[in-house]
């Protein structure tokens, strides 16, 4: 079988009740950047540690390029040193009492002397960090150590690379740039990489598909643009810090106009056909806040019979160039929360207590089946 | 100077840190990072002689190393020579006593090391022996040496454990701690104040020596989280 082109290059299936519940499966083509994301305790890098055979699962099968690492199954477990792995650990793990280029050749020690000195050195080329050979790792910045903990993860040319949060110990600006050139420098890995991260910006940027966990569970996976626009639950739209998430009640679906059409405390709202859900259904909706578009007071425009809701602004709060408006629908007992620029806020005069009117472009409602959850409410 | 008495003290000390080195290293990294039953009984009994009585200890040892007790009786049938009153008798009790010395900082050492710098090591490749030879033991050596100094220094100033067990035999068991006491009872204070002036001066070089090493391994951590 041609692994290679398969999208199964990677392949996960673990299960085990405790001490952290897992239940994922999930395959990962080779080139492919999957982004695990969820809470603390959710399992995500003890799903990294199972794939490295760090940690040993209950139930586990992992194979990579055709080769079956864990099957518990068959009580196959290869221990992590014969896994062609490349791990980047949160903190880098890297040896303090060694140079940087020996933290890089303890991994490709296995080549001869000179191909082993010009592989180091192809590696820190790689990762932009020439020059800084005979340092130790207590003489280089976070970035700096960032990038040798990356070059030693590819020293041993792994089958996969699994980063365990990598950019979270650096500040803002070296994190930018790190996420920068693991955008550019994937392309030319040609392997699976299992990013770990609680980052959503990073996840957004990077991911080719985001893996949502919670409580070891994999919730929904998908593209970035799938799973920040149309969660799969409302569990999973909290877990992605999604605003504007809300209960409705279905009233009626028409197929001939396309549209489907709930009731949201007393407004009526259209939203793409979803027939799966039955008349008289509760679901829960979201509506991201780019697509909330205000009514402009002064003069009218085409799109005002669009879903408009009124309400009151309860908060108007200038971050920037935006301003963060957050509406009170006092008649349906909920808020709205969208940004308009900060220069629209005070042409408009955009403070508390202003009645203003929007509209919830239909296209960008998206319906979920409700998953109760215990103590949370939303108005209908 | 007493010289005799003291070859012999640096020659127990050696002995004894000869056997501690292999048995401090392995003792103190399985218990930092073995996880098995009874793992804490195994930390208590190692620790034991830090609270126990020398003389307590010398007492059960000496009935230990008896001709009439298995172990003394199965040195005899071995090597042909006792162990109660003899230097190897002085060697083993040494050993046991200063367990807790050598092991509790070695096994400090090896804990300190984080866990994920051992796991990069096998995802680097490297076995657990590789890993031990160069990962572990050069991040562990600062409390290895600073456990073996202590270990010197401890057995040069033994005397209960060494006056229960060897008595006071010179050439075979009569050490410089118990010189001094000999000393003194004979109203000999030169002699006695020479040998304690130089049992000072090791202490003292000793604690010296482990305080350089801390404060090299603490200037070295304060590098690291800079």
């Amino acid at each position: 079988m041609n692994t290679n082109a398969t999208s199964d290059y990677l392949s996960i299936d673990v299960q085990q009740a405790g001490p952290i519940p897992l239940n994922v499966q999930l395959s990962c083509g080779r080139n492919e950047l999957i982004v695990l994301v969820g809470p603390s305790g959710s399992g995500k890098t003890t799903l990294l540690r199972t794939v490295a055979g760090l940690h040993p699962a209950r139930h586990a099968y992992v194979r990579c390029a055709g080769a079956v690492w864990s099957d518990s199954n068959n009580r196959i477990h290869h221990p992590t040193q014969h896994r062609r792995i490349g791990f980047v650990f949160q903190h880098y793990a890297l040896f303090p009492h060694l140079s940087v280029y020996r933290n890089i050749a303890l991994a490709c020690r296995n080549l001869p002397a000179p191909e082993r000195q010009q592989h180091v050195r192809d590696m820190l080329c790689l990762v932009n960090l020439e020059g800084l050979e005979e340092r130790i790792p207590s003489q280089l910045s976070g970035g700096q150590q960032q990038r040798v903990a990356l070059a030693r993860a590819l020293a041993r040319n792994p089958s996969v690379l699994l980063l365990d949060e990598p950019f979270s110990a650096v500040d803002q600006v070296t994190r930018r740039k790190l996420r920068r050139e693991l955008a550019q420098l994937r392309h030319k890995l040609n392997i699976p990489i299992l990013l770990v991260t609680h980052d959503l910006d990073e996840a957004r940027m990077l991911a080719d598909r985001m893996c949502i966990l919670q409580e070891g569970a994999l919730l929904q996976s998908g593209t970035p643009q799938e799973v920040l626009t149309r969660p799969a639950t409302a569990q999973v739209a909290r877990l992605v810090d999604l605003g504007n998430l809300f209960t409705g009640v279905i009233v009626r679906h028409d197929a001939t106009r396309n549209y489907s059409c709930i009731r949201w405390g007393d407004v009526e709202l259209e939203c793409t056909l979803r027939t799966e859900f039955s008349i008289g259904a509760r679901v829960d909706w979201i509506i991201p806040p780019e697509n909330i578009i205000l009514h402009r007071v002064d003069r009218p425009s085409k799109g005002e019979h669009e879903n408009p809701v009124s309400g009151v602004i309860e908060q108007a709060l200038a971050l920037g160039e935006n301003t963060s408006i957050l509406m009170g629908t006092g008649h349906i007992g909920a808020q709205l929360s969208f940004m308009v620029p900060t220069h629209v806020a005070r042409r408009n005069n955009l403070q508390e207590g202003t009645a203003i009117t929007v509209s919830l472009l239909a296209d960008a409602i998206h319906l979920m089946a409700p998953v109760p959850v215990p103590g949370k409410t939303t108005p209908v | 100077m007493d010289w005799q008495t003291l070859v012999l003290s640096f020659k127990l000390a050696f002995c004894t840190l000869l056997v501690l080195l292999p048995v401090g290293i392995v003792t103190g990294r399985v218990l930092a990072y073995g996880r098995f039953h009874g793992r804490t009984f195994a930390m208590a009994c190692v620790a034991l002689p830090l609270v126990l009585p020398p003389t307590v200890l010398g007492f059960y040892l000496l009935e230990a190393f008896g001709q009439q007790a298995v172990i003394g009786r199965w040195f005899h049938q071995l090597t042909g020579y006792p162990l109660a009153f003899t230097f190897a008798g002085l060697v083993c009790a040494s050993v046991i006593f200063n367990l807790p010395f050598a092991i509790l900082p070695m096994q400090r050492a090896f804990t300190a090391i984080a866990t994920d710098i051992r796991e990069a090591s096998w995802c680097c490749g490297l076995s657990h022996w590789q890993t031990f030879l160069r990962i572990e033991l050069p991040l562990a050596w600062p409390g290895i040496i600073a456990a073996l100094i202590l270990v010197f220094a401890h057995t040069l100033g033994e005397f209960g454990v060494v006056l229960m067990i060897g008595g006071n035999i010179p050439g075979e068991t009569r050490t410089a701690a118990i010189a001094i006491y000999d000393y003194m009872q004979v109203l000999n204070e030169d002699a006695a104040g020479r040998l304690s002036a130089l049992l000072l001066a090791c202490a003292f070089i000793s604690i010296l020596l482990i305080n350089l090493l801390n404060l090299r391994f603490v200037n070295h951590e304060h590098k690291r989280n800079l």
